[in-house]
Formats: structure tokens, C-alpha cells, sequence
């Protein structure tokens, strides 16, 4: 039991905590607010709510896990964001107020969910609120101006505005996930803003053009834009699917053929899973960014894979008790098989270097800041194991202290110890 | 495309004389020249982006948004011009005699995609809001028909071109790409009813949903690779344990998968199969190496250990969200047809397809592999022991089918290491850790391994394990226990 506990730690947990409940209440009563207040001015429209309705329930049934477990909906995103953007459907001024736009969103949000929660999958609240604020943004500024102005009647002129409201709304969304992210993952804020925006580029510019274009075609073909343009927009999103699919079977797989060490009896049972979580956790408090952090889980999952060229396993699979020579031996073996893949050639060097020491005496160049925290990540599960008790892991980050000034990086060790004193991270 | 026959070049020929006669015949009045540019451009831009597809060199590009637009625009005539665009695509690969019949083509296609707009009722010219929806329908006609003759004129240059002896009717073009191409399609209408509204920006803006989706293949395609390339590394490095079995994951891999191809199995499983192939033997890390490498016959407690590898594979690839049929596989490929197989004793068709598939080329591989006890064994021979035992240990449809693979296709064993060399593998295999094995007393366990060849010593091992008498080395059906690990 105490050791399934402790593979817990470092992992997201999908609770909500203060900042997150803050946000779904936020929106929850923008939600109430707005179905209230269109409720009693009535609908404008009934056609375009119900077909961009229908949208934007077909997409949020169809959302999808974007790298680094982040959920994302880009059709319901595309049609929510096209019905804030609308100017005409057809030949008749578009007039529905934002409230309209915030209420039919959320709606189809509710809707596109239920079938999810109804196979047992749980909706993310956060990740809801994130999009439907993104698009309460928009429809805020634009709707005004598309109701009282009737902006231009000229691409030229519309084009501009809308596309950097799309540009806001990518944005706003960007902002809160990368401050959920840093809330939960205790991540720098300024990190994961640069990650969430590097993985929702290309999806938020589909998702952007997407909006623009059934915007500016409902002027032309009424409301079967909407239905002409779910075609290929789902080409995209199969597409987008497949990539994730397969990303997330590559982790799983190295997560899984990592444990070929344990089976064989080289290492503890969990070890590799451990000491990549604990390295994550490390490279995040470090502020890594979401790439490199990748290439230290696989690296740390594989990097007692040159144990294999062992014949007979080291006792207790404790590289740390063993000469140094031994020691880079096994790092090179494994950054060979690792090599061999053809396309993990820095996660190899990652694991060659992992035996070196912080400040190599001999040869000039210091490793690189991974292998410098899966050494240390190693030295520590080597030392604690499967063990909970907080006084061993306090003894370990001593010993790790004590050898720090040659061994281990320094600040790889106080990450670590920083994690430690954080009880959040070993979960109760 | 390589060296080409007569009749190919006919028929290459003949495609494009009969674009050039459709352009040639006109009419060229009413065909507004800057849309005929605009999307001249997005069509090179387009076909600039092509993906490889896996198989024969072939590619595929989002072209069709482009003609189909301009088959609403400006009518056949103007869409087989700007299907021209394509012989301007900046990529590599593709020569000049390629270049030339895809332009004649997509030209062709676009053009008849035309008629069958007209035909269907439709109107050519920019689309106003009265146009819709009964534009929809003609246009989905002609997206139909231009996918029609896309593929049927591919089909035919790809069947005049195939390499002698491949299988006819496999030429690498699927339902699921003819449904991409489709849906693609639809970004046409999108384009020609924006051009009203947004005139020849309409392109840029449709041209990024688009490039999305083809970066986003392309991120596939890459990580696909990437993955195989994985698994494959890894599986090696578990084969490291036994130098006896260097490369046998991956050629089981590849016999399982001739084998689920001769019978017909659809792509995905064929897929999974190859997979399986390769990590079926990842449970005998849990094997001691001592056991493994033994030359001796096994103590029941060391042929127990033996036993449990199919458990400890399926331990380890469970995790992966991989096909339950693959693990089935993994879990059940040493079980016979006749039920004297491990771990469940099944029999018959209680073993899952794949393990019967899995359980076939296992054992041919061993068979035809060097083993510490004996030489490899000719292909032929293999054969006629794998027939000698279909019904009792092999499920005999899939000793048919691999036979027949092998028959046409030839079959790649191990490289051949002349007897008595077998120290310089040793070494090669380890380069890099060569010191760690002798410290370990590794080369010199393996050295004594080659010399020693009292295979018949293991056989009886496990014939007695196994409740069987037949203990011979000609025998594949006991010594298989140990021969395939």
C-alpha cells in the first residue's frame, strides 16, 4: 500500500484547488447570467443559436487530448468563436447580443459533454471555463460593434478586427491553462505560458481560420456554412487525433519497456517510473520547458536500460554503490540501444552522461543539466527505494548534500530537497 | 517509377494527349484570368506540401481543394488549367515523365469533375447567397467524380508500373485516403462561396486549417517511425540476454506479418501483429540468464522458469494501449494445436489467432537460426518440419499461408556465421561493453557454449516436462520449448 502511495507522487492530479474552483465559478455564473438575461430579453435568431448550438456540442463531443494531457475541443471552439464573429447569415444583419453567444456555447458545451460523462469519462470543468471565457472575450468586444456599427461592409476592414480577436482568444485561453498548469503542476508561469502557446499553435491557427471562414461564409451561404464546413474541419481533427494517439502509445510503450530492467531483476520493482517521475518534478522545479522535459522521461525511464549487458543483475539494482568505471559502462551500453532507434539521439546522450560527475575532473565539458538530475533522481531512489518515511528521504538528500560539491549539481540537489519539503508532492 | 514498359508509356502517353485535347477544345471565353492565378497559386502551394504516402513512391497532396474551386469558378475548361499548376510544385521526388502524368491527371480530373458539375445542374460563376444550397449538391457529384478518376487513372499507371511478381491489387491505395481526398474536396465549395466576400484572400485564409492537417500527418507519419524505431531498439537490447537469438524478434515479427497478409487480414491487425512479433519474447528477461544459455538438460525448476515467459511478457506490454489481440498473442504463443502447449494448455481454436500465427514463424525462425546446440537448418527443411507438425503443434492454415509467402516471396534469415566463428560475434555484439562481459565471465560462458553441441541433452529435458517421449533432434515439436524462447 505505502508503496503504491508514493508512485503517486508528482503526478497531476485532476482535483480542483482554489484557483481552478475560482475559475469554474467565474464562469458557472457568467453561464447563469447569460442564460438568464437572454432567456428574458429572448432569443434573436433561433435558427443560427440551434445550428451553431448543434456545432458546438458535435465538437465538444469530439474534443481531444492535445500533447501533455491538455484537452482542447477545436471544432466546438471553431463554430463558439465564428457564431461571436458573425456579421450576416445570409442577407440579414446578424443581431444576437454576446449574452446570446456565451448562453448557446455553454449550452452545446453541456450538451457535447453528456454523452462523455454518461461512458464514465468526467468532464474537466477547468478546461471548459478556460474556452468559454476565451469566447465570452470576443463576443464581449465584438458583438457591440457588429450591433451598433455594422462595421464595414468590406473585408479590408472587417478582417483586421476579427482576426486579432481570434489572436485575443487564443491568448486568454493560453493564459489561464498555462496559470492552471502552474497552480497544479507548481511549473514557472512564464514556462508554461511558452509551452501552452508552442502546442496550441497549430491548432488554435486551424481553429482561428476555421472561425473566420464560417463567419464570413454564413454571409454567402447562410446557415449551411455551418454544415459544410464541419467536413473539413473534421479532416483536420482526425488527423490531429492520430498524432495524439500515437504520441501518447510511444510514452506508454517506453513507460512499459522500461520495466524489462525490473522484470529481469536488475532494478526494484518501480524504480524507472519512480526516478522519472522525480526527475520531471526536478526538471520542472528547474523550469524546464515541456520539450526537454519529454526527453528526461524517456531518458530517465531508460537509463538503467544498459543493465541489460549485465549477466547477472548488480544486488538490488543499486547503481549507485558501484565503482564509477562500471557505472559508465552500463550509461554507455544503454545510450547505444537508445541510439539505435535512430531518432532519441539526445535522449542517448542524456544517458551516456548520467554517470558523469557534476564537475568532471578529467575531461572538460560538464554534462548536461538532465543527466545531472537523473544522477541525482537515481542516487536518491537508490538510497530510499519504495520507502515513505520522510526521515530516510531527509537522510538521502544529506548524503546527496554532502557529495554535492564534486558528485551532484547543487542545484539539482536543492530542487530536489525543495520537493521534498513540499508535503503536497507525496501525496497524503 | 524506374525503368518503364511499352505499354506504359502508352498509357502515360495517352493520359496526357487526352488532357491536352480537353484544355485544346475550349471554350476560353468567360474565364477570369486572376482567378485562374489565385488558384494556380494555392494549388502549387498545395501540391508543394505533398506527404509521402508508406508504400511505391506514392504521395498525396491537397490539389483537389484548388480544381474543385475552380470547377465552381471559372468551369472545366479553367479548372483543368489551373490543374496545370501542378507540373510547377516545388518538392522533390517526383521525374519528369512523373511530373507530367500527375499534371495530366489532376488536369483530367478536373476537367470531367467539371462536365459532371454541369450535368448535375450546376451553374459556373462566383456563388451569391441565392446559389446555396442547391449548389451543394452538383458540387458533391463533381467532388465524387473527381476522386473517381483521380484514382482510377493512379490505379492504372500504379498496375502498369508494379514490379514483376508483386502481388496485383495491392497498390498501396485505401477507402480511408479516398475519404480524406473527399473531405478535402469540401474546402472548394468554401472557397468559391467566400471568393464574393473575401476575393483572393479567400485562399490564404482556407490554406491553414489545411496546412494544419498535413503538419499534423506528417507529425504522425514521423512519430510512427519513431515509435517503430523504439520498440525495435528495445526488443534488441532484451535479445542482448541471448546472443543465440540476436534478430529473431524482428524476423518473427516480419514472418507473422506475410503470414497475416496471405490471409487477408485487414491493415490495423496486421499492424498489431507486427508488434506482437516483435515483443513476444520480452518475458524472457525474467528468465535467469543462467537458465537461458544453459547447455545442460533443465531441472523442472529451471523449465518452470521457462514456462512463465509469456506471463512476464504480458506483464510488461499490458500497460501498452496496444490491441487486446496482440497481448493475447504474446500471452499464447507457445501453446500447441493439440494442447501439450504453455501456460493454459489451450487447444484448437481456443488459441487466439495470433498466437497460432505468432507460434508458426517462431518456430520457423528458430529453426532456421543457429543455436548453441546445433546449426541452423536450410529453409527447406524448416518447411517440410513445419508441415510435418501442422495439426499437432501448428495450426495449418497458417503453415499453408507462410509457405506459400515464402514459396513466392523468399524468406531473409539471420546472416550466416561459418561454424566456429561464433567468438567473433560474441565481441561484435558487444561492442562497448566487451570489458563488462569478460569481467562478468560472459564471453567465456558463450564460448564453451559453441564448442558444446549435445543438443539431444536439452531435448530430453524438456520431453520429459512436456510428458512426451520423442526426444530426437529432428524433432521441432519438444525442442521448440527451448529453441524459440
Amino acid at each position: 500500500m505505502t508503496a503504491r502511495r508514493y508512485e503517486q507522487r508528482g503526478f497531476p492530479r485532476h482535483t480542483l484547488d482554489s484557483g481552478q474552483s475560482l475559475l469554474v465559478i467565474f464562469a458557472g455564473l457568467l453561464v447563469i447570467a447569460s442564460v438568464a438575461q437572454t432567456a428574458v430579453v429572448g432569443v434573436r435568431d433561433m435558427h443560427a443559436a440551434v445550428a451553431f448550438g448543434a456545432l458546438i456540442a458535435f465538437g465538444e463531443l469530439l474534443r481531444l487530448n492535445l500533447p501533455g494531457d491538455r484537452e482542447a475541443a477545436p471544432i466546438a471552439t471553431a463554430g463558439a468563436l465564428a457564431y461571436a464573429l458573425l456579421l450576416r447569415i445570409g442577407d440579414n444583419p446578424a443581431r444576437h447580443s454576446p449574452q446570446q453567444v456565451i448562453a448557446v456555447t455553454a449550452i452545446g458545451m453541456i450538451i457535447g459533454a453528456l454523452p462523455h460523462l454518461a461512458v464514465g469519462r468526467p468532464a474537466r470543468l477547468s478546461a471548459m471555463s478556460a474556452r468559454l471565457i476565451a469566447v465570452a472575450c470576443v463576443a464581449w468586444v465584438f458583438r457591440p460593434l457588429a450591433n451598433a456599427l455594422m462595421i464595414g461592409s468590406q473585408w479590408w476592414s472587417e478582417l483586421p478586427v476579427m482576426l486579432s480577436l481570434v489572436i485575443v482568444a487564443w491568448l486568454v485561453e493560453a493564459v489561464i491553462a498555462a496559470l492552471i498548469r502552474t497552480d497544479a503542476l507548481r511549473a514557472r508561469f512564464g514556462v508554461a505560458l511558452l509551452d501552452e502557446l508552442r502546442v496550441q499553435l497549430p491548432v488554435g491557427a486551424a481553429v482561428g481560420a476555421s472561425a473566420l471562414l464560417i463567419a464570413f461564409a454564413a454571409e454567402v451561404m447562410g446557415l449551411a456554412a455551418v454544415a459544410v464546413f464541419a467536413a473539413p474541419l473534421l479532416v483536420t481533427q482526425v488527423a490531429l487525433r492520430r498524432y495524439t494517439g500515437i504520441r501518447a502509445t510511444y510514452l506508454q510503450t517506453v513507460r512499459a519497456l522500461a520495466r524489462v530492467t525490473e522484470i529481469g531483476g536488475y532494478v526494484e520493482p518501480g524504480h524507472s517510473a519512480r526516478v522519472s517521475r522525480l526527475a520531471v518534478a526536478i526538471g520542472r522545479e528547474l523550469g524546464m520547458p515541456e520539450p526537454a522535459l519529454l526527453e528526461l522521461e524517456y531518458a530517465a525511464l531508460m537509463h538503467d536500460i544498459g543493465q541489460l549487458s549485465l549477466r547477472d543483475p548488480i544486488p538490488g539494482g543499486a547503481t549507485v554503490l558501484v565503482v564509477r568505471e562500471e557505472q559508465r559502462r552500463i550509461a554507455e551500453y544503454g545510450a547505444e540501444v537508445i541510439q539505435q532507434a535512430r531518432v532519441l539521439d539526445s535522449v542517448a546522450d542524456i544517458v551516456r552522461r548520467q554517470s558523469d560527475p557534476c564537475r568532471p575532473a578529467d575531461r572538460g565539458q560538464e554534462p548536461p543539466l538532465s543527466s545531472r538530475i537523473i544522477r541525482a533522481a537515481n542516487a536518491f531512489d537508490d538510497l530510499v527505494g519504495s520507502s515513505v518515511e520522510p526521515s530516510r528521504a531527509a537522510a538521502a538528500v544529506e548524503r546527496l548534500r554532502l557529495d554535492t560539491a564534486s558528485e551532484y549539481d547543487p542545484q539539482v540537489v536543492e530542487a530536489l530537497s525543495r520537493l521534498l519539503g513540499r508535503r503536497s508532492l507525496f501525496g497524503p | 517509377m524506374g525503368k518503364l514498359s511499352r505499354i506504359a508509356w502508352l498509357y502515360i502517353g495517352a493520359v496526357i494527349a487526352a488532357a491536352a485535347i480537353a484544355i485544346a477544345r475550349g471554350p476560353f471565353t468567360g474565364i477570369q484570368w486572376d482567378i485562374v492565378l489565385a488558384l494556380g497559386l494555392l494549388l502549387v502551394a498545395c501540391e508543394s506540401s505533398a506527404t509521402l504516402l508508406n508504400s511505391r513512391s506514392l504521395a498525396w497532396s491537397a490539389n483537389s481543394i484548388a480544381s474543385l474551386a475552380a470547377v465552381i469558378l471559372i468551369g472545366p475548361v479553367g479548372a483543368a488549367l489551373v490543374a496545370c499548376f501542378t507540373l510547377l510544385g516545388i518538392r522533390r521526388g517526383p521525374s519528369l515523365p512523373q511530373r507530367l502524368f500527375n499534371t495530366a491527371m489532376f488536369a483530367l480530373s478536373a476537367y470531367l469533375a467539371g462536365r459532371a458539375f454541369l450535368l448535375f445542374g450546376g451553374h459556373v460563376g462566383i456563388p451569391e447567397a441565392r446559389s446555396f444550397p442547391a449548389i451543394i449538391a452538383p458540387f458533391a457529384g463533381a467532388a465524387v467524380v473527381h476522386v473517381i478518376v483521380n484514382f482510377s487513372l493512379l490505379r492504372g499507371v500504379l498496375w502498369l508500373t508494379r514490379e514483376p511478381g508483386a502481388p496485383a491489387g495491392r497498390v498501396g491505395l485505401d477507402f480511408k485516403l479516398l475519404l480524406t481526398d473527399l473531405g478535402y474536396g469540401a474546402f472548394g465549395v468554401l472557397i468559391a462561396a467566400l471568393w464574393s466576400v473575401l476575393g483572393p484572400f479567400t485562399p490564404v485564409l482556407v490554406l491553414i486549417p489545411v496546412f494544419v492537417a498535413r503538419w499534423a500527418v506528417a507529425q504522425f507519419a514521423a512519430q510512427q517511425r519513431a515509435y517503430e524505431a523504439t520498440v525495435s531498439a528495445l526488443c534488441q537490447a532484451v535479445e542482448t540476454k541471448d546472443f543465440y537469438t540476436r534478430g529473431h524478434s524482428e524476423r518473427v515479427s516480419r514472418g507473422s506479418v506475410m503470414i497475416a497478409k496471405e490471409i487477408g487480414m485487414r491493415a490495423e491487425r496486421v499492424e498489431a501483429i507486427r508488434y506482437a512479433g516483435m515483443l513476444h519474447d520480452v518475458g524472457k528477461l525474467g528468465v535467469p540468464t543462467s537458465v537461458l544459455q544453459k547447455n545442460g538438460s533443465l531441472t523442472d525448476d529451471e523449465y518452470a522458469a521457462i514456462q512463465l515467459h509469456p506471463m512476464r511478457g504480458l506483464d510488461i506490454v499490458r500497460e501498452i494501449g496496444f490491441l487486446d489481440e496482440a497481448l493475447a498473442g504474446i500471452m499464447h504463443h507457445h501453446e500447441r494445436i493439440d494442447g501439450r502447449g504453455y501456460p493454459m494448455g489451450l487447444a484448437g481454436d481456443e488459441i487466439p489467432e495470433f498466437a497460432r500465427v505468432l507460434a508458426v514463424a517462431d518456430a520457423f525462425d528458430a529453426m532456421t537460426s543457429n543455436r548453441s546446440y546445433r546449426g541452423a537448418r536450410p529453409v527447406p527443411e524448416a518447411v517440410s518440419e513445419l508441415r510435418k507438425w501442422a495439426g499437432t503443434q501448428f495450426d495449418p492454415t497458417f503453415v499453408d499461408a507462410f509457405v506459400t509467402a515464402i514459396e513466392r516471396d523468399g524468406w531473409k534469415g539471420p546472416e550466416a556465421a561459418p561454424p566456429g566463428t561464433d567468438h567473433s560475434v560474441v565481441t561484435e555484439f558487444l561492442v562497448g561493453g566487451e570489458g563488462l562481459a569478460a569481467a562478468n565471465g560472459m564471453a567465456t560462458a558463450n564460448g564453451n557454449g559453441v564448442a558444446n553441441s549435445n543438443g539431444v541433452a536439452n531435448g530430453n529435458g524438456i520431453a520429459a516436462a512436456n510428458g512426451s517421449t520423442a526426444g530426437d533432434l529432428g524433432d521441432p515439436g519438444p525442442l521448440r520449448a527451448i529453441e524459440s524462447l
